[in-house]
C-alpha cells in the first residue's frame, strides 16, 4: 500500500513516554502543524502500542500516523528514531519536520538535520507559512528579542518549545501506516538502565505549565523546599527551581529554570526565595504575571515582578497557602 | 588519549546582551565577552581526566570571531594543551548546520578519542551541536550527562532527561555533552598562565578545512526579521507587615490566577 501524502504535509515526531502515553508536547506540535499544513505524525514505539498511540495522535489532530517499531534497537540512544525520521521524511516529502525541543528531541533533530543536510531551527515559539515556505519564530536572550528564521531552500527541521504553541488541531481518525525503516547502522550510545522520575500525577510538568512556582536558595534546605511544593499544589502549578536549589541537590536537574535550564512562559510564575539573577530571569521573564517573595527589597526579581512581597518566605508563604486554601474550602 | 573540548566565547550573561536589529548578529562591541561557563566546566572535566589517565592531550576547538583568541587563551592557562581557533569573517552568522560542519572538520583534522561539549551554550541556546557533530563524525553521542566515567575505551555516565535519568555508555571515539551539575572550573594560576604562552595556537579559516561557507548547494537557516521586545516594568511591591500572604492571595484571586 502506498499512501499519497498531501503536498502541504508537516511531519511531526511524536515522543512516546516509557509508559506508552504520548508526551505532552504532542498536542502543541500537532496544533502548530495543523496551522500551516496537514499534520503527519511519526510514532516510534513497540508494535503492541502502535495502534493506540496512533489513535491518540489522531485525537490531537494527526491526519496520518506512521508507526515504526525500533525492536531490539530500543536500547540505542536516538539513532533508531533518527533512522525512522529519515525514512518518514523520504516517504512524506514534508514542508517541514517538527520535533519537540526536549532533551531527546534536540538530539534527534540535531542528528537528523546533520544527516539529511536540512536547515535546522531550534527552540521555536511558533511557526508560520509565507509564500516561500515555513518560517520559525524564536524568542532569544531571555525573550528580549524576537527573531524569524527560514531555510534558504528545502524543508526546515524545527524544534518547538513545549507550551509555546497554544493552537490545538481538531480531532480526527488518522490513516495509519507501518513505516519500514532500514537501520543506518550509525554508532550509538547504549541505554543501560532507565529510572523514570516518580511523577506526582496531580502536578503538571514544568515544560509548558500554565502556572509555575519556583524555589531558590532562600528555602535553605531540602525539607523546607517542601513549602514550594505545597504552594504549587494549592495553585495547581508545576514546581521549578533556581540553579542554586538544583546545585544544592534539593530537586533534580529537570527543575532548573533559566539560561541553562528550561524556559517557561506560564500565565503565572511565583518565585520564592529567588534573587532573580539575570540567568534565571532569562528563563521566566516572558511569564504573563510574575510574583515574587524575597526578604531583600533590592533583589533584582522585584524589577520585573507584577506583585512583589518583601518578607520572609517562612511566614508569607504559609499564610498565602492558608488564605488560598480557605477560599477553596 | 586525544580529548577535544568544544568551547566558545559568548557575550557575558551578567551584562546586557544586544542583537543588531539589522543583521540579527550579537553586538560584540556592546557587551563584555567571556568563555562560556559550560565550556569551562567541560574543560575542567578534561583536565581532571588528564590527571588520572596517562597520555592525555587536550585540544580546545572553537569557532568564533578573530578577536576571541584573547578570551580563548584562558583555556590554555586552565590546562588545555593546544587551541584550534576557526576564525573567518565568512563564518559570521553561520547557522547550526555550517557550524557543525566546520567544527567536525576541525575535530577530524586534529584527531580525537573523546569530544566534550556543554549541553547548551548561553548565547545559542541550541543544545544540538554535540548531536550534530556526532552524526557528521559517525560516532555515538551521550548528551546532558551529570556524571562521567571514562575507562576501558568507553565513556559512560548518567544522562538526565525530561522524564528521568538513564545510565548510558558508548565506545570511544564518542561525543559527550555535560550539564552544569559538573563543578565550575578552577581559576588559572600563575604557573598556568606562564605555561600558556608557550602552547600552540592554530588559527584556521573555512578554506583551510575545505569548506566554502558561501556554497549554495546546502540549505542554510537565515534570519528574516529581528525585533526587540519592550523590557518588563516593575509592578506593585509591598513590605510584609503581617498580612503579606493574605494580600498576595487577594492579588492572585483578583487576577483569576488562583
Ligand atoms: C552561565 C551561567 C548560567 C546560569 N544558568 C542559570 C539557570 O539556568 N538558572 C538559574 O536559576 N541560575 C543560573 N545561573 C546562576 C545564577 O547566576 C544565580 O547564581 C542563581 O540563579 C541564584 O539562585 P537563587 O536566586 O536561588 O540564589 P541567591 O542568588 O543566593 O538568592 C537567594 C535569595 O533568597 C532570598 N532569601 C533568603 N532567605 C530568605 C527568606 N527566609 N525569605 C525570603 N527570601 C529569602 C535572598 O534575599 C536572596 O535574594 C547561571 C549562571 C551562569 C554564570
Ligand atoms: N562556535 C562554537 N565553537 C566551539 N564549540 C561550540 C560552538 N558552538 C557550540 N559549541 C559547543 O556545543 C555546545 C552546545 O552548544 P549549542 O548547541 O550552541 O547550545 C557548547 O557548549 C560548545 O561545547
Amino acid at each position: 500500500m502506498m499512501t499519497a501524502f498531501p503536498a502541504d504535509a508537516i511531519l511531526v515526531l511524536i515522543e512516546v513516554m516509557p509508559s506508552g502515553a504520548l508526551a505532552r508536547s504532542a498536542a502543541g506540535l500537532l496544533g502548530a502543524a495543523s496551522d500551516v499544513g496537514t499534520p503527519v505524525a511519526l510514532i516510534v514505539t513497540g508494535a503492541d502500542r502502535a495502534a493506540s498511540a496512533a489513535q491518540a495522535a489522531g485525537e490531537l489532530g494527526a491526519a496520518f500516523a506512521l508507526t515504526a517499531d525500533p525492536g531490539t534497537d530500543s536500547s540505542s540512544l536516538a539513532v533508531p528514531t533518527v533512522d525512522a525520521l529519515s525514512a518518514a521524511a523520504d516517504l512524506v516529502r514534508p514542508d517541514a519536520i517538527l520535533v519537540s525541543n526536549s532533551i531527546d528531541g534536540r538530539d534527534i533533530a540535531g542528528r537528523f538535520a546533520a544527516r539529511s543536510r536540512l536547515a535546522l531551527a531550534v527552540d521555536a515559539v511558533g511557526i508560520a507559512r509565507d509564500e516561500e515556505g515555513i518560517v520559525a519564530h524564536h524568542s532569544v536572550y531571555g525573550g528580549a528579542y524576537t527573531v524569524d528564521c527560514a531555510p534558504t531552500f528545502g524543508p526546515p527541521v524545527v524544534t518547538v518549545r513545549e507550551g509555546a504553541v497554544e493552537v490545538r488541531a481538531e480531532a480526527t481518525t488518522p490513516q495509519v501506516e507501518l513505516l519500514s525503516v532500514t537501520p543506518s547502522g550509525a554508532a550509538a550510545a547504549t541505554i543501560e538502565s532507565f529510572e523514570e522520575r516518580a511523577v506526582t500525577s496531580s502536578r503538571p510538568e514544568l515544560r509548558g505549565a500554565a502556572r509555575v512556582v519556583a524555589g531558590g536558595r532562600g528555602l535553605a534546605s531540602q525539607e523546607q523546599f517542601a513549602l514550594v511544593e505545597e504552594l504549587a499544589d494549592v495553585l495547581g502549578a508545576a514546581v521549578g527551581a533556581s540553579r542554586a536549589a538544583v546545585d544544592a541537590g534539593w530537586v533534580p536537574n529537570s527543575y532548573q529554570i533559566g539560561q541553562t535550564g528550561i524556559s517557561v512562559s506560564p500565565q503565572l510564575y511565583v518565585g520564592i526565595g529567588i534573587s532573580g539573577a539575570i540567568q534565571h530571569r532569562a528563563g521566566m521573564q516572558t511569564a504573563k504575571t510574575i510574583v515574587a517573595i524575597n526578604k531583600d527589597p533590592d533583589a533584582p526579581i522585584f524589577d520585573i515582578a507584577d506583585f512583589g512581597v518583601v518578607g520572609d518566605v517562612f511566614t508569607v508563604v504559609p499564610q498565602l497557602i492558608a488564605a488560598l486554601s480557605a477560599r477553596k474550602a | 588519549m586525544k580529548i577535544i573540548v568544544l568551547m566558545k566565547e559568548v557575550p557575558d550573561t551578567y551584562g546586557e546582551r544586544k542583537l543588531n536589529l539589522e543583521t540579527g548578529l550579537a553586538e560584540r562591541g556592546e557587551s563584555e565577552t567571556v568563555l562560556d561557563e559550560i565550556g569551562e566546566r567541560a574543560l575542567e572535566l578534561a583536565v581532571a581526566q588528564a590527571g588520572q589517565i596517562d597520555d592525555v592531550e587536550i585540544t580546545v576547538v572553537s569557532m568564533g570571531p578573530t578577536t576571541a583568541t584573547a578570551t580563548l587563551r584562558k583555556a590554555l592557562a586552565m590546562g588545555a594543551d593546544r587551541l584550534v581557533h576557526i576564525a573567518d569573517e565568512k563564518l559570521a552568522g553561520a547557522d547550526l548546520g555550517l557550524t557543525a560542519e566546520i567544527l567536525s572538520a576541525a575535530i577530524r583534522r586534529a584527531g580525537f578519542d573523546l569530544i566534550i561539549a556543554g549541553n547548551v551554550s548561553t548565547d545559542g541556546l541550541g543544545g544540538v551541536m554535540p548531536a550534530m557533530i556526532a552524526e557528521l563524525l559517525g560516532v555515538p553521542h551521550a548528551s546532558t550527562l551529570s556524571s562521567v566515567d571514562i575507562s576501558d575505551g568507553r565513556v559512560s555516565g548518567i544522562r538526565e532527561t525530561d522524564s528521568g535519568s538513564m545510565r548510558v555508555t558508548a565506545e570511544l571515539p564518542a561525543v559527550i555533552s555535560i550539564t552544569d551539575r559538573f563543578p565550575a572550573a578552577r581559576f588559572p594560576n600563575f604557573k598556568g598562565i606562564m605555561a600558556a604562552k608557550k602552547k600552540p595556537v592554530e588559527t584556521l579559516t573555512a578554506a583551510d578545512l575545505g569548506i566554502d561557507p558561501e556554497a549554495l548547494d546546502t540549505p542554510r537557516s537565515i534570519m528574516l526579521a529581528v525585533s526587540q521586545r519592550p523590557p518588563r516594568a516593575a509592578g506593585t511591591k509591598i513590605v510584609d507587615e503581617g498580612d503579606g500572604g493574605e494580600k498576595l492571595a487577594e492579588f492572585l484571586v483578583q487576577n483569576r490566577l488562583a
